[in-house]
C-alpha cells in the first residue's frame, strides 16, 4: 500500500508546491463560480477581475516567499 | 479564424511542457542506463509509456461523457494550480532566491544512488533499476497526458497538443541518443517560466468560461491573458531581483 499513498503524494504534488497559493486560488475560483453570477456587474469586466485576483494572489505569494526566505 | 487563437499558444504550450518533463525523465533514464544497464532502462521506460497509453485510452472518453462547463471548470481550476505552480517555482529561480535545477547534479544523484543500490534480479530484469526507469518515465509522463488533455480536449485541440507533445519526445530521444548525457545547456528555468505564463492563462480562461462570464474579445482574450501574466511575472522576477541585491548590498 505503500506505492498506492507515493503515487497519491506525487499526484497531489503536481498541482500543490506552496499550500498557501493553493488554498488561495481555490478560495478564489469558489468565488468566481459563486458569488460573480450574482453580482450586478457586467460579465466582461468579472472575467478581468478574476485574471486580477489570480494576478494579486500570485504577487502576494512571491513577495511572502521572498521575505520569509531572506530571514 | 478564432481557433488559431487557441491553437498556436496550445500546440506551444504542449510542446514546451512536454520537452521540460521528458528532458528530466531522460536524464534519469540515462543515469539507470549507465550504472545499470540499457535493456532494464529501456524496459522501464516502455512499460510507463503502455501504461500511460492504457490510461489515457481509459480516460480519454470518460472525460467526453461528463458535461463541457463542468470539464471546463474542473481542467481550468487544476491547469491554475499546475500553472502557478510552475511560474511561482519560475520566477524564485530567475530572482535568485531559490537555486536554479541543475540536471547534472541530478543525474550525478541518480547515478550514484543506483550504483550503490543492491541488484535483484526477477525473471531476468534488474527489478531496482526497472523501477527507478518506470517511475520517472510514468511522473513526468503523467504530467505531459495531464497537460496535453487539459489545453487540448477542453478545446477540442486534443490533436494539435499531442502532436506537440509528440515532437518534444522526438526532440529529446534524438538528443539524448546523439548526446548520452543529460541535457544541462538546455534553459530549463526560462521554458518553465514560459510554460508557467501559457498555462496559468488556459486555466483562468477556463475557469472564466466555466464559471460562465464573458471575456471582453472571446477567444483572443486568451491572447492578452498569456501577455498580462508575463507582464506580471517579469515585473516579479524584477522586483524580487531588486530585494536580494538590497540584501547583499547591506
Amino acid at each position: 500500500m505503500k506505492w498506492l499513498a507515493d503515487a497519491g503524494r506525487e499526484l497531489v504534488g503536481l498541482f500543490v508546491d506552496d499550500g498557501s497559493l493553493a488554498l488561495a486560488v481555490l478560495a478564489w475560483v469558489a468565488i468566481a463560480v459563486l458569488a460573480f453570477p450574482v453580482l450586478p456587474v457586467d460579465r466582461g469586466w468579472l472575467a478581468v477581475v478574476l485574471f486580477a485576483g489570480l494576478a494579486l494572489i500570485l504577487v502576494e505569494n512571491l513577495l511572502r516567499t521572498a521575505r520569509r526566505r531572506r530571514r | 479564424m478564432i481557433e488559431w487563437a487557441h491553437a498556436g499558444p496550445s500546440v506551444v504550450a504542449a510542446f514546451l511542457a512536454s520537452f521540460v518533463e521528458f528532458v528530466e525523465a531522460l536524464t534519469v533514464v540515462l543515469a539507470v542506463g549507465v550504472t545499470r544497464g540499457w535493456r532494464p532502462a529501456l524496459g522501464g521506460a516502455g512499460l510507463a509509456l503502455l501504461t500511460l497509453v492504457i490510461l489515457i485510452a481509459a480516460l480519454g472518453p470518460a472525460l467526453a461523457r461528463i458535461p463541457l462547463d463542468t470539464v471546463r471548470l474542473v481542467v481550468g481550476t487544476l491547469l491554475l494550480l499546475f500553472g502557478l505552480r510552475w511560474l511561482r517555482k519560475a520566477i524564485l529561480r530567475a530572482a535568485g532566491i531559490i537555486p536554479l535545477h541543475d540536471e547534472t547534479a541530478a543525474y550525478s544523484a541518480e547515478a550514484d544512488l543506483l550504483s550503490h543500490s543492491p541488484r535483484r534480479v526477477l525473471a531476468g530484469w534488474d527489478t531496482v533499476a526497472v523501477g527507478a526507469s518506470f517511475k520517472i518515465v510514468m511522473l513526468e509522463g503523467i504530467e505531459v497526458v495531464f497537460i496535453v488533455i487539459a489545453i487540448g480536449a477542453v478545446s477540442g485541440l486534443l490533436i494539435p497538443a499531442s502532436l506537440g507533445a509528440m515532437a518534444a519526445l522526438l526532440v529529446v530521444i534524438a538528443l539524448g541518443i546523439a548526446l548520452h548525457r543529460p541535457l544541462a545547456r538546455i534553459p530549463e528555468n526560462t521554458l518553465k517560466f514560459l510554460v508557467g505564463v501559457l498555462l496559468s492563462a488556459f486555466g483562468a480562461f477556463w475557469v472564466g468560461e466555466g464559471a460562465g462570464l464573458a471575456w471582453p474579445a472571446a477567444d483572443w482574450s486568451i491572447l492578452g491573458l498569456i501577455a498580462a501574466f508575463l507582464v506580471v511575472a517579469l515585473s516579479m522576477v524584477s522586483i524580487c531581483r531588486r530585494g536580494v541585491a538590497v540584501e547583499r548590498a547591506t
